[in-house]
């Protein structure tokens, strides 16, 4: 029997789905409002294949690919460097926790006004948003490298900076993968919202909006799947990439 | 030499007298961790070519004592010189008890083991055939080339162990490095070491928390007094080499263990 276990995961989709098909067929929600799955998936499967669904998807990825790669760039150096000056990093630690606290959809009108509806804005407080987030775990890492690795450099007669090449950074890097698994998770969010209001003619967000503004059910709920195999498959993607460079990570 | 077995207890004088010439000279060494004095002008000679081991009540300073040698915990005050040298001037390997943590492990066993060659700025084919002949000499048999976390306890120490070989040092600490292991691979590794130190002669400083190993292995026992640390006591231990289970049962072991365990009881009663 356990070998069936790999397999259990599909018991929950299977389940849901069942529970979706109750749902319709008991007429518990309005039809309208809850088409039965076979429509959603259809309307998922020509939307996705050459449909306006499938270009909408590839500018989210673009955007939410964009933003997370800026906030990579910009974050991971400067968060080995404030983890590795961890009395610099306690001196701006608050203003760090400040804005990885604020909403970052609060932030909107500001980067509108800098940076005007066009995909700059998107992108940049994605970016801001994610960027915190990364900036946060990096350091951490950095400063969470485990004392005794350190001094088992030290003893062998490292210097100060090959301490920092060699042990530090990959000390490290999973908990680097983990600020860009939040990160690209929270540019998504970031990237669908600002898609739906910020003056938007394409992307996931206005599609999820515009479905639902003709009341296009099954075309939404089409949109909203698409969304969440993005979210998810970016994750995955991230974690894959760490199993392959990182295979120590959890060891 | 062989005429003390379990006699009275000698003064830390017994530290400095003239016996086989002193390899690590500690003088006036002071060390306070907030109020907590830990040394207090503390001497001690270690002599050359022999395996010490230090051994005393919980939190007296066992670790700190060779972590100060080693250069790993800055002193407050005194002097540790090697043979007139200072710890910059000379090759010295350092293993710890959690060889989880002390081990790299995004770099394979070998290349673990290499790493201090490399900081050496030493030749890649120089570091392989010096890593190569150190397990040939050690009769290691574990694949090289396995990640650490892809090996056993046992055999994790003994990269750590061979990684502070490989630069033949003149002195090779290890902080309790048994004490994370089951009984059937501290056995097996005990003889290792015994075996190594055979081998190479190092004049070897072990801290241990287990009184039949620390004599076992011992030519010398350290026995350290609550802090401030003071030597209670420096007891030889002339047992011939190598030295078995057997060797457990004999009345010489049999009578430094009960003479150091008598020590250790009146140091640890001494609130």
């Amino acid at each position: 029997m356990r070998r069936l276990d790999p397999y259990l995961p599909i018991l929950g989709v299977a389940g849901l789905i069942a529970l979706w098909y109750l749902a319709v067929w008991a007429r518990i929600v309005d039809p309208v409002l809850l088409p039965s799955p076979v429509d959603a998936f259809r309307a998922m499967w020509s939307g996705m294949a050459g449909g306006k669904l499938g270009s909408d998807f590839l500018r989210t990825v673009e955007r939410t690919v964009s933003a997370t790669l800026i906030a990579a760039v910009i974050a991971i150096p400067l968060g080995i460097f404030l983890g590795a000056a961890e009395r610099l990093y306690r001196s701006v630690e608050f203003v760090v926790d400040f804005f990885r606290s604020t909403p970052a959809s609060a932030m909107f009108p500001l980067f509108l006004v800098l940076f005007g509806v066009g995909d700059q804005t998107k992108i940049s407080v994605a970016a801001f948003g994610a960027a915190l987030v990364i900036l946060f775990n990096v350091a951490y890492g950095v400063m969470n490298a485990r004392k005794t690795r350190l001094l088992a450099a030290k003893a062998m007669g490292a210097s100060k900076l090959r301490i920092l090449t060699d042990v530090v950074l990959l000390e490290s890097l999973p908990q680097t993968f983990v600020g860009l698994r939040n990160g690209v998770s929270l540019a998504l969010v970031i990237v669908v919202v600002a898609e739906m209001f910020i003056g938007s003619t394409d992307g996931l967000g206005n599609r999820v909006f515009e479905a639902q503004q003709l009341f296009a059910m099954p075309d939404m709920y089409a949109a909203i799947f698409a969304a969440g195999a993005l979210g998810y498959g970016l994750n995955l993607l991230l974690l894959l990439v760490e199993r392959r460079f990182v295979h120590w990570s959890g060891k | 030499m062989l005429e003390r077995a379990a006699g009275h207890s000698t003064t830390a004088a017994a530290a400095a007298t003239p016996g086989p010439p002193a390899h690590v000279t500690i003088r006036g060494l002071s060390k306070r961790f907030g109020d907590a004095v830990v040394y207090e002008r503390f001497d001690l000679d270690i002599p050359r070519g022999k395996l010490v081991s230090i051994f005393g009540p919980n939190g007296c300073g066992k670790s700190t004592l060779i972590n100060m040698i080693a250069g790993l915990v800055p002193v407050d005050a005194g002097e540790i010189l090697f043979a007139g040298k200072r710890l910059e001037q000379i090759k010295f390997g350092y293993v710890f008890q959690n060889y989880r943590e002390a081990l790299f492990p995004w770099l394979r066993s070998f290349e673990n083991i290499e790493y201090p060659l490399k900081l050496m700025h030493m030749a890649k084919a120089e570091r392989r055939a010096r890593v190569e002949r150190l397990a040939e000499h050690l009769g290691v048999k574990i694949d090289l080339a396995k990640y650490p976390y892809q090996l056993s306890g046992g055999q994790q120490q003994l990269v750590s162990i061979m990684r502070a070989l490989v630069v033949e040092p003149e002195v090779l600490f290890l902080d309790e490095p048994f004490s994370a292991l089951d009984y059937e691979m501290t056995l097996f590794m005990r003889e290792q070491l015994q075996r190594i130190f055979m081998e190479t002669g190092t004049t070897t400083v072990l801290v241990s928390h287990d009184l039949e190993e620390a004599v076992y292995l011992a030519d010398h026992i350290l026995l350290l007094s609550r802090h401030p640390a003071r030597v209670a006591d420096f007891v030889p231990f002339p047992a011939c080499r190598p030295r078995r289970d057997e060797t457990l049962s004999q009345a010489d072991f049999v009578s430094v263990k009960a003479h150091c365990l008598e020590i250790f009881q009146r140091e640890v009663r001494r609130a």
